[in-house]
């Protein structure tokens, strides 16, 4: 019987992190949960925020997730993310000009649905700049 | 028979055409790594994926109210041919061959009195269907100067396609590509991508829940909701990931023939070339013997 999780973080271009940790705390669409070994089985959309992946030992990890899904099973858990960067590898500087970007096209958007999606950007982004 | 000087033209341009070839295998074969590197690392994604909604959807089909993207539009009437191909040619029968596939299949459609509409990705299979099938583009996206195929090329193929779906413009979307078997095979596939199809045997290999039932957050229209589009963006990447590996493959096979013609022909001009000489020679010596014999 071990005490440590299984977790494997996918990205659609490759896979990022493959190791056995404490838990992790995952951004789930109606809320963050954590995830410890031996969870139920539970599969949750994900909404952009940041992940934080516990070793063992207590170190932490932070890592911005967007897009995607989380998928507990008996054997661990697979968070399979469209975008994935770790806090500490985020460009401050390139951020803020994506916001501005994203703001620009908010403002810019000629339909609902058009406006709905970028403001969904916009959000994720600032979502994003929080955490940094 | 050519002369001297002509021969030696000759061998010196095969010359270099073999050099250009050899260089080309080369760049194919370093390039054909990291494409199949691409490839071989998006696998566990698409894979995952498809054993979530393989689970998901066995439990929806069937049902009221499932979405469009599983379950079809209820008829089969208008068809979306997605023909990815390379950018470049020079690779064998590679592009060609995607080509043949697609046009059989509309000639097909056609035949059945279906509606068929064609979206090219790279330009050498828009080039090569344009002729025959002309009419029927709806759309033609090309890669040119994208140095390596991600998650964005992919993303931009599927909002095009996603976004005529919800218009309604087509009921099937086929992608037809190259599958990677093996720097020396590549099989030509047509894979449904909408409505999604998953195979019976990818819900036996879903993982094992010890009994236990799985838990949805949010519940499971909506998360079939969200993943479906995701998943006809991913599907398309793996094709796309494909595609690339193959090309390179397909180009380094052809690059290395393209190579070994050439060294075959220059043998055979060195040969022409020798005996023209040793002929001229013979020649030049018989008149000297004769002219002196005569004196």
């Amino acid at each position: 019987m071990t005490n440590n999780l299984q977790f494997d973080l996918v990205s659609p271009e490759r896979q990022l992190l493959s190791e056995t940790v404490e838990m992790v705390v995952v951004p789930g669409m109606e809320g963050d949960f954590g995830v410890l070994v031996d969870h139920a089985p539970f599969i949750s959309t994900l909404r952009p925020g940041v992940l934080v992946v516990t070793r063992e030992g207590g170190a932490e990890e932070r890592i911005f997730v967007r897009g995607g899904f989380a998928d507990v099973t008996p054997s661990g858990l697979t968070v399979l993310a469209e975008d994935a960067v770790a806090v500490s590898d985020i460009d401050r500087a390139d951020l803020d000009q994506r916001i501005k970007d994203a703001s620009e096209d908010v403002a810019d958007a000629s339909s609902d649905d058009a406006r709905m999606k970028a403001q969904a950007h916009l959000d994720a982004l600032k979502e994003l700049q929080a955490a940094a | 028979m050519a002369s001297l000087k002509e021969l030696k033209n000759r061998i010196s341009s095969v010359k270099s055409t073999q050099k250009i070839t050899k260089a080309m295998q080369m760049v194919a074969a370093a390039k054909l790594r990291r494409a199949q590197e691409a490839a071989e690392s998006a696998r566990p994604y698409a894979e995952r994926m498809e054993g979530v909604l393989g689970s998901l959807a066995a439990s929806m089909i069937g049902t009221p109210g499932a979405p469009a993207l599983l379950a079809g539009t209820g008829s089969d009437q208008t068809h979306l041919l997605i023909v990815a191909t390379a950018e470049r040619g020079l690779c064998g029968a590679f592009n060609a061959n995607i080509a043949k596939m697609a046009r059989q299949t509309a000639a097909e459609l056609t035949a059945q009195g279906k509606t068929v509409k064609i979206l090219c990705v790279g330009r050498k299979g828009a080039t090569a269907l344009r002729r025959e099938w002309g009419d029927n583009f709806i759309g033609e996206i090309d890669f040119q100067g994208v140095r390596a195929i991600g998650f964005a090329q992919a993303q931009e193929v599927t909002e095009k396609v996603l976004g005529m779906f919800e218009d309604g413009e087509f009921d099937v979307a086929t992608l037809f590509y190259a599958h990677f078997k093996s720097v020396i095979s590549q099989v030509s596939t047509a894979q449904q991508i909408i409505p999604a199809q998953f195979d019976a045997s990818d819900e036996a290999a879903g993982p094992d829940l010890k009994g236990a039932v799985y838990d949805y957050e949010p519940d499971e229209e909506a998360i079939l909701a969200d993943l479906l589009p995701r998943n006809v963006s991913v599907q398309i990447l793996k094709g796309l990931l494909e595609n690339a590996a193959s090309e390179q493959g397909a180009r380094m096979a052809a690059m290395d023939n393209a190579t070994r013609n050439a060294g075959e022909m220059i043998d055979k001009l060195t040969i022409t070339y020798n005996r023209t000489r040793q002929a001229q020679i013979t020649k030049e010596l018989i008149e000297i013997i004769s002219g002196a014999e005569a004196l």
